[in-house]
C-alpha cells in the first residue's frame, strides 16, 4: 500500500476512505446475513420483503468492492450502488411509513434503517460525497 | 457463568466493557491524529481472546442441550464477533494513520452491539 501523505487524497480505499470501506463491509456481510437467513428460513412469508434484503445486501456487497477496488471502474460501481442505496432507503423507508401494512417485515431499509441507528440512509451520502471528493480532474 | 444463558452472563458484560473501552481509547489516539499503537493492538488481542473464550462457553451451552432461539442467527452473529477484533488489527496496520484508530474505534462499537444481539437471539423467539 503505497501512502501519499502530502497530496491530497486521491483514492477511494486510503485514509478516511478505509473506515468509509470497513462500515460497508460490515453492512455487507449484515445485510447478506440478514437475508440469507430470512431467506433459508421463511421466505414464503414476504417474498417481496426478503428479497428486498438480498437486494441490499448485494448492492452492499459491491459497494465494498468499488471503493475497496478505486479505479474508474470501481469508482463506477460505487457512484451506482450508493445511488441505489439513496433512492432504496428512501423509498423503502417512506413505504414503510406510510404504508406500515404492507411492510410488516423488517428489512435493512424499513423506517429509514431505524434498525441500525439510521446508518444506512447517512452511509449513501458520505460515499457519493467522498467519491466527489476524490475525483481525479479530468 | 450462568447456567442457563451463557451469553448474558459477566463474560458477556466483560466483552461489552472491554471492547468500549478499548474503543474510547482508540478514539483518543484518532483525535489526537495519531495512528494506532502497540497499546491498541495489545487490546484488539485481549478483546479476541474474550470473545474466543464467549464463543467456547456458547458452544458448551449447545453442546450440554441448550438452543438458542434461531440457531443459524445466533451462529452468524458469533462468527461475525469472533472475526471482528482480528479483522480490526488487520486494517489498524494496513493504515498507519489517524484513520487507522477511527477503524479500531468503530470496530469496537460493532462489538457491543453485536453481543446485545447476540443476548436476544438466544433468549427470544422473534428475530427480525
Amino acid at each position: 500500500m503505497a501512502e501519499q501523505r502530502t497530496a491530497p487524497e486521491r483514492t477511494t480505499n486510503t485514509g478516511p476512505g478505509r473506515v468509509l470501506v470497513v462500515v460497508y463491509l460490515l453492512f455487507a456481510v449484515a445485510a447478506t446475513s440478514r437475508a440469507g437467513v430470512q431467506i433459508a428460513t421463511k421466505f414464503h412469508e414476504a417474498p417481496l420483503a426478503y428479497l428486498l434484503s438480498a437486494l441490499a445486501a448485494v448492492v452492499y456487497i459491491v459497494a465494498t468492492v468499488g471503493l475497496a477496488r478505486d479505479g474508474a471502474f470501481g469508482r463506477r460501481l460505487a457512484v451506482i450502488c450508493c445511488t441505489v442505496e439513496l433512492i432504496g432507503v428512501l423509498a423503502v423507508g417512506a413505504a414503510s411509513v406510510l404504508a406500515p401494512d404492507a411492510f410488516p417485515h423488517e428489512t435493512v431499509w424499513s423506517g429509514f434503517g431505524r434498525g441500525y441507528g439510521y446508518v444506512p440512509l447517512v452511509l449513501p451520502v458520505i460515499g457519493l460525497y467522498w467519491l466527489r471528493r476524490t475525483a481525479r480532474p479530468a | 457463568m450462568e447456567r442457563d444463558e451463557p451469553v448474558n452472563g459477566p463474560l458477556a458484560t466483560l466483552t461489552i466493557v472491554a471492547s468500549l473501552v478499548l474503543a474510547a481509547w482508540a478514539l483518543v489516539a484518532a483525535v489526537r491524529k495519531r495512528p494506532p499503537d502497540r497499546s491498541h493492538l495489545v487490546g484488539l488481542a485481549v478483546l479476541g481472546l474474550i470473545v474466543v473464550a464467549l464463543t467456547v462457553a456458547a458452544g458448551v451451552a449447545i453442546a450440554g442441550g441448550e438452543r438458542p432461539a434461531s440457531m443459524a442467527t445466533f451462529v452468524g452473529y458469533l462468527v461475525t464477533i469472533v472475526c471482528l477484533p482480528p479483522l480490526g488489527a488487520v486494517l489498524a496496520r494496513m493504515e498507519p494513520t489517524r484513520w487507522g484508530s477511527v477503524i479500531v474505534t468503530v470496530v469496537c462499537l460493532v462489538v457491543p452491539v453485536l453481543v446485545l444481539r447476540l443476548e436476544q437471539t438466544w433468549s427470544t423467539v422473534s428475530s427480525g
